[in-house]
């Protein structure tokens, strides 16, 4: 077991980041014939089922909508998708494909599963391979992986064609633009990723278990399931919900480093995607260019230093390469690299514990999550995300020269600052007002695992993650309770909607506006100067936010740690 | 609103009806379908069998104990494979760094000169199948005096179990316990 950094562990992150650069166009152009509604080459086979879907549906695809028919569209799907799941776990137990005979799940852990999976979080306040029947996982969560992922993108595409149009009243067809994104580019993805991971060991099987003797004669019970058609989907669409409880910890659901390395790439591709599909939609890749630049150095930051912490870092146990909550086949870089991917996007995935990272190696993904994960980000919510800071950033530019801000030829004005802000302000106030919370009753500070200050790392980790959509967790937290199921399951709801709808508000007022073309003295978004403002920008708006409930948690872990005390 | 929100109730209850057939019933059945054709031993688990009898799967880590087979690493789920789970202490746990010095200080009195940091941690899962070279290399003079093998046999069979990383980038160097176990019962010495 290498400790300590190597070569090629810095060899790994710097591979792992020119592939993320490298798939952008590929899977941009993809996007973006999606994005236009352009017929791809899968048409021929799968239109049809499109087709079918609109006909029962009684959907016109052509017919437009405005942002807020969108919007109302969009979460009329997610509260009968909600309800849907809700009801399957409740029934669990009288459900078919349930040899086992798990039981339903109660009213508040039901409530925050379906709210978890609908919201892309897929926060488990369980252990999937202990609590839920084969028929549970396929019918009633794989089905939101797909549908939360495509909810997203399409949410991403109203605001594309927001910027993109000029004195337009709508902004796309939500049916649309969620059917497409699930059938000509998820779902072929899907099965194609899906078998080359039965191919690296993980299973696909509809048995349940199977009863194994070892050779020193004790029974061994290995829980088996539909795991890879979940994974597949679980990854490409940052949703991060584990068919185990250790998640892509775990050797049936994350057998080699070869399904690592893939599974960190497929978590990055379409939001990398995304970036090159925005330039492309509005006119000038490099305007997606620069939003991915900007996004590529924050990410090998976070990296590079959990990298760093996770190698050379101290514990109170061990002075560096610390392997607590570790696989070996991964090691400590692929470990370090994947906890920042996860953040980083609203994935959520895990192939080692957070919780028993070092101080400063579990600050990264909380500061991660904390910034609203637009550093590629969840598929769509990444990107829109994003340009809710970009709309931040030049309207400071614009402060400081004294003129009406633009982005990608629109101005803009007070309404959109003032709805880009209220979205981001979500964040600071569900995680630290939840927190809060959490921190002082006492059903909250039943919780936690870990005594001193990553007790409250652990409470603060999980309303970052929950309203972030990450749905990762310092898992020592005990949260499968009513206050934590019901605390958690609103934090999630909030951090998904109470975004989208300012989101599209801002699609349909960016979509009336007229097209300003770009004057000498427009500032200019694309350049070094623009990456170097953006970062600022989300930097000093996340850390200055965030930066005191991390001095109560991992700083003062960290602290600890080197005067050498312990809880 | 309440008009379009209700207007949007059709296509709602539609697409979910659809969808659940189409992603939770017919895209993971197809899948399995494919995957039991093409690679049933993977689909199933990976299961190894010894005389028609299910022994384990070479993904998962099992708890050896006897002196005459070679140890995985500790498990925070007591290599229970229907409830992987990690230890979850964190960094300033003083119940971690006791149980680490507690066990590192057992190893050495099994005569370990050196504790790899891996054999004192337990995994994330619970169910690491693998240890470090240097873990089982370590535990070779053991395995050999239970066995009553010649040292430099048992270390051979850990040097041809050695896995090393793809492309040299991917992985780390890493011995599969369960399937270093098997090469020792078939290499003529039955086993404790």
């Amino acid at each position: 077991m290498t400790t300590g950094m190597t070569m090629s562990g810095w060899g790994l992150i710097l591979i792992f980041t020119a592939l993320v650069a490298l798939l952008a166009k590929p899977v941009g152009r993809w996007l973006f014939a999606l994005y236009e509604g352009r017929d791809t080459p899968l048409h021929r086979l799968l239109g049809p089922v499109e087709r079918g879907f609109y006909r029962a549906s009684g959907i016109d695809p052509a017919r437009e909508q405005g942002w807020l028919a969108y919007g109302l569209h969009m979460l009329a799907f997610q509260v009968v998708l909600t309800l849907f799941t809700y009801a399957i776990l409740r029934l669990q137990g009288v459900l078919p494909m349930n040899p086992r005979g798990l039981a339903g799940i109660g009213t508040d852990g039901a409530m925050n599963t379906a709210i978890a999976f609908v919201t892309n979080t897929n926060w488990q306040w369980y252990a999937g391979e202990s609590v839920l029947s084969n028929f549970s996982q396929m019918v009633g969560l794989t089905i939101h992986n797909f549908l939360s992922a495509a909810t997203g993108i399409a949410i991403a595409f109203a605001l594309f064609r927001g910027f993109a149009r000029h004195e337009a009243r709508t902004v796309g067809n939500f049916w649309a633009d969620c059917t497409r994104v699930t059938l000509y580019l998820l779902l072929p993805l899907c099965v194609v990723y899906a078998l080359f991971l039965v191919a690296c060991g993980v299973p696909q099987t509809l048995a349940s278990l199977v009863e194994a003797h070892t050779l020193e004669g004790a029974k061994q019970v290995i829980v088996l399931g539909p795991v890879a058609s979940q994974e597949a989907i679980k990854m490409l669409g940052t949703n991060g919900g584990g068919f185990y409880n250790a998640n892509s910890a775990h050797p049936f659901e994350n057998p080699t480093a070869l399904t690592n390395f893939v599974q960190m790439l497929s978590i990055f591709a379409i939001g990398s995607g995304l970036t090159w599909c925005f330039g492309r939609a509005v006119g000038n890749t490099r305007q997606g260019w620069a939003i991915l630049c900007a996004m590529l150095i924050l990410f090998v930051a976070g990296a590079g230093i959990a990298y760093w912490q996770e190698a050379d870092g101290a514990t109170l146990a061990m002075a560096g390469g610390h392997m607590e909550g570790k696989e070996v086949r991964f090691g400590i870089a692929a470990s370090a690299l994947f906890s920042a991917v996860t953040t980083a996007a609203s994935c959520g995935a895990v192939n080692a514990m957070h919780d028993s990272f070092t101080a400063i190696g579990g600050l990264i993904p909380i500061f991660n999550m904390q910034l609203g994960e637009i550093v590629i980000g969840g598929v769509g919510s990444g990107i829109y995300g994003f340009l809710l800071f970009a709309l931040l950033a030049v309207f400071v530019a614009g402060l400081m020269v004294g003129r009406t801000p633009e982005y990608v030829g629109k101005k803009i004005e007070a309404r959109e600052v003032k709805l880009a802000v209220l979205a981001i302000a979500v964040l600071p106030l569900s995680i630290l007002g939840f927190t809060a919370l959490a921190a002082v009753l006492p059903a909250g500070l039943a919780g936690p695992l870990n005594k001193g200050p990553h007790g409250f790392s652990e409470i603060l980790y999980a309303f970052s993650s929950a309203t972030a959509n990450n749905g990762s967790a310092f898992a020592g937290l005990s949260a499968g309770t009513p206050f934590y199921n019901g605390l958690l399951g609103v934090a999630m709801w909030v951090g998904r909607f109470f975004v989208i709808i300012p989101v599209l508000a801002i699609a349909g007022s960016l979509a009336a506006k007229r097209h300003t073309p770009a004057t000498a003295g427009s500032f200019p978004t694309t350049g070094a100067l623009w990456v170097g403002l953006l970062i600022g920008v989300i930097l000093i708006l996340g850390g200055l936010t965030f930066l005191p409930s991390l001095a109560l948690g991992p700083i003062a872990d960290q602290v600890s740690v080197l005067a050498h005390t312990g809880f | 609103m309440l008009k379009t929100f209700a207007s949007a109730l059709r296509p709602a209850l539609v697409m979910t009806g659809g969808f659940a057939l189409l992603l939770g019933g017919a895209y993971p059945l197809a899948i399995t379908a494919a995957a039991q054709a093409l690679f049933p031993h993977q689909a199933n688990g990976s299961l190894i069998e010894r005389n028609g009898r299910v022994i384990g799967s070479e993904l998962l880590a099992q708890g050896f104990a006897a002196p005459a087979y070679f140890h995985p690493r500790p498990s925070a789920a007591n290599y229970d494979a229907s409830a992987s789970a990690g230890s979850n202490l964190g960094p300033a746990s003083a119940a971690l760094a006791q149980r680490i010095a507690k066990d590192a200080a057992a190893l050495r009195a099994q005569g370990y000169p050196d504790v790899p940091p891996a054999m004192v941690t337990t995994s994330a899962s619970g169910l690491d199948p693998h240890i470090s070279p240097e873990a089982a290399l370590l535990q070779a003079p053991r395995v050999a005096q239970a066995r009553h093998m010649p040292v430099a046999r048992v270390e051979a069979l850990v040097r041809a179990a050695i896995e090393t990383p793809l492309a040299g980038v991917l992985g780390e160097n890493r011995v599969n316990v369960l399937r270093l176990n098997l090469a020792l019962d078939a290499a003529g010495h039955a086993g404790a």
